[in-house]
């Protein structure tokens, strides 16, 4: 009986072992933040990147797709801890996700050095676009300067003339702030950056940006600070005096709190809801369709990319992810339809693409929405490309 | 100069703010003996409740003084149900049994309320600036905040100091084991402590939820600075804790104001403003630290022991 028992095994596992090793699956980890107050985005990326599944019937290249989300609580060593569990033990063929740049940073070196292929949905540092830029490493965001340099010249095509700038002190705010003042013709009447995440009172900034009489005040608070900031800078009575520009401090995670605070109050960006391509059409439409009530952000829509983007290498390449460099050079391609409308990658794998520029209004249900006013660059590249040694 | 009134404003307002804050944390850690680390949870009820409030009332005052009393009521049913087992025991079975509440708390909110939080908005008559100098324009709303924690905190005294409640919260702080067994209702007292404590927090929290927004784990970031306090103004002091929060609002708010433009008389300006936030914000523990080394009981300690 025994014998009988240990052969039907064997016979079993000779059947299985077979089938198992052509039914290989495509294991993705996502690492973003799901618990905390900046939840709110995780989430929002976590739906867009299953939605994008979705769309693509589960599969990528005929292969089934297995995604681990992980959650990094916002801080850079619980990012690593969860990075390297994924490298390690859950041995992913890519990682994406990442909303915070310091997080990032801190992730970076065990997903470089086991050469996973890492699809950035959120978080630019300048150092990934430049000096530490790598073959297995892609965004389908941009680069931490693009977007408030984009900010910068909107002001320059306003006239405004002098600004003081305030944002959070780590890495993405440092990087915001010099974005701004390299593009900006105007002076810069002050700086000032606050403590990341704690602090979220701004009072005594608010006050010394009032002093110093700028014609304007540019902010990058991301996520629910950027919810405190609108409200304390009504508050301090500047909203009649000193007029706002922002870059990520309004999007569709925020707005539903910030309200009229947000009304007139300028942001770039490269995706915006209403861009009129119809892979955005659809995953706007069905987005909402999915999430009563819900509205995808540009965290969202970066998340969808990055899923999109791994769909056409695994595509291209045949399911076939041992050839490192072959991967490469099918995600390099960027064979899909962007959300945001065509792109290409640069030398350093970040996209060289188009800027917009968002207001909020009422639309005809009373509901506070986000839409493009105008371009304000086209086919726009960060400024450290020149740093990567890659071609 | 103006600059400099609007900023001493700016400490002032955080400072009382915190007060609320350390008011009840010192109470029950001096008089009940008891490390709660949930009374940031407190705080974010307090904020959640008035946001709640607002929208079934459409009244700010109302939905304020509503969330006061739900705040109330919960410090008092949660030292009832949890608090009462932990008397007499060990430090570190409080700080267990209390971040278990702080898990508890979130996790609830989170299943009542959802993950996204919640905003208080102000009706206009705050939501604006005032003119309180020629020339010095200032929230109209910080101002009310400053109003309400300073009459707090002169209603507060007067309980403490004049009332027969008050004399047995003091003789309590001083002598717990005495108080008893004079014949006093100790476990009413402890409840009643408890609950003003809870009452407290729930009213900062509700102050600053028109300023920082409503969301899960707001509590406690600023409840490290309520221990902060504590600890400088004496365990179980109410006028140390006032003391203690004035000087760690005033400190805090003036760092930020004014030490990035200090330093950059010595440093480059990159160096500077990126020094600047994180030596400002270690001036509190600063503070603390020489407090420690001077009079390790603090400011106005009241304990005998």
């Amino acid at each position: 009986m025994r014998k009988a028992l240990i052969a039907a095994g064997a016979v079993l596992l000779l059947a299985a072992g077979p089938s198992l090793a052509q039914q290989k699956t495509i294991k993705i980890g996502f690492v973003t933040t799901l618990s905390g107050p900046t939840a709110v985005i995780g989430n929002d990326m976590r739906n867009s990147f299953e939605l994008a599944l979705d769309h693509l019937g589960r599969k990528m290249g005929g292969l089934p797709v297995e995604v681990i989300y992980e959650d990094d609580a916002q801080k850079p060593e619980v990012g690593k801890q969860k990075t390297d569990k994924l490298i390690e033990s859950d041995k992913v063929d890519f990682i994406s996700g990442y909303i915070w740049s310091n997080v990032l940073l801190a992730s970076l070196k065990p997903i470089v050095d086991s050469k996973t292929f890492l699809i950035i949905a959120n978080a630019g540092p300048s150092q990934v676009a430049g000096e530490m830029c790598s073959p297995t490493v892609f965004s389908t965001s941009w680069n931490n300067d693009q977007t408030p340099q984009a900010m910068g010249t909107y002001m320059n095509q306003k006239g405004v003339k002098s600004v003081f700038l305030i944002g959070p002190n780590y890495a993405a705010g440092k990087d915001m702030l010099a974005g701004v003042a390299s593009t900006f013709k105007g002076k810069v009447v002050g700086q000032e950056l606050t403590t990341w995440p704690s602090q979220l009172d701004f009072s005594a900034e608010l006050s010394k940006a009032r002093a110093a009489k700028p014609d304007a005040i540019f902010v990058f608070y991301p996520g629910a600070a950027g919810v405190q900031f609108l409200t304390q800078y009504a508050q301090a009575g500047l909203k009649d005096t000193i007029p706002l520009y922002t870059a990520f401090t309004i999007d569709e995670t925020t707005l539903p709190r910030q309200k009229d605070l947000a009304v007139g109050v300028p942001g770039a960006q490269q995706w915006v809801n209403d861009l009129p391509n119809e892979a955005n059409k659809k995953f706007v439409a069905d987005y909402m369709k999915k999430h009563p009530g819900m509205r995808p952000s540009f965290y969202g829509a970066q998340s969808y990319d990055a899923a999109m983007l791994m769909a056409s290498a695994v595509e291209a390449t045949k399911g076939d992810l041992s050839n490192k460099a072959a991967v490469t050079a099918a995600l390099k391609k960027a064979d899909f339809k962007s959300v945001r409308g065509d792109f290409k990658f640069g030398n350093n794998h970040v996209p060289i693409q188009a800027f917009y520029l968002q207001d909020v209004v009422k639309d005809d249900k009373g509901e506070f929405v986000l839409k493009t006013v105008a371009t304000i660059v086209k086919d726009n590249q960060d400024i450290h490309h020149q740093k990567c040694p890659m071609k | 100069m103006t600059l400099f009134i609007e900023q001493s404003l700016n400490g002032l307002q955080f400072g009382l703010l915190l007060f609320l804050l350390a008011a009840g944390l010192t109470l029950v850690f001096g008089i009940m003996d008891l490390v709660n680390l949930a009374h940031g949870s407190l705080y974010m009820l307090g904020a959640y409740f008035a946001a709640t409030f607002a929208i079934w009332t459409g009244s700010f005052v109302l939905a304020a003084v509503l969330s006061l009393f739900a705040t109330l009521l919960v410090g008092m049913l949660v030292e009832v149900i949890a608090m009462r087992r932990l008397y007499g025991r060990d430090h570190l079975d409080h700080v267990l049994a209390t971040f278990g509440l702080i898990l508890f708390f979130d996790e609830s909110v989170r299943l009542i309320w959802g993950p996204e939080g919640m905003s208080l908005p102000l009706p206009a008559w705050l939501n604006r600036s005032v003119e309180i100098l020629p020339g010095v324009q200032y929230s109209a709303y910080r101002l009310a905040i400053i109003v309400v924690t300073l009459s707090v905190a002169v209603s507060l005294y007067l309980l403490v100091m004049r009332t027969r409640i008050g004399m047995l919260i003091r003789a309590g702080a001083s002598n717990r084991e005495m108080v008893g067994a004079l014949g006093v209702n100790i476990k009413l007292l402890y409840t009643l402590v408890f609950g003003l404590g809870a009452a407290l927090a729930g009213l900062a929290g509700l102050m600053q939820a028109p300023i920082l927004t409503v969301q899960i784990g707001m509590g406690e970031n600023i409840l490290i600075l309520a221990f902060v306090i504590t600890v400088i103004g004496g365990i179980g002091s109410i006028r140390g804790a006032l003391v203690g929060a004035l000087f760690v609002g005033f400190i805090d708010t003036m760092g930020r104001a004014f030490f990035p433009d200090l330093l950059r008389m010595v440093l480059s300006p990159t160096a500077a403003s990126t020094a600047a936030p994180a030596l400002s914000s270690m001036l509190i523990y600063l503070l603390m630290a020489i407090v420690l080394i001077a009079k390790p009981e603090g400011l106005f300690s009241t304990s005998q022991r």
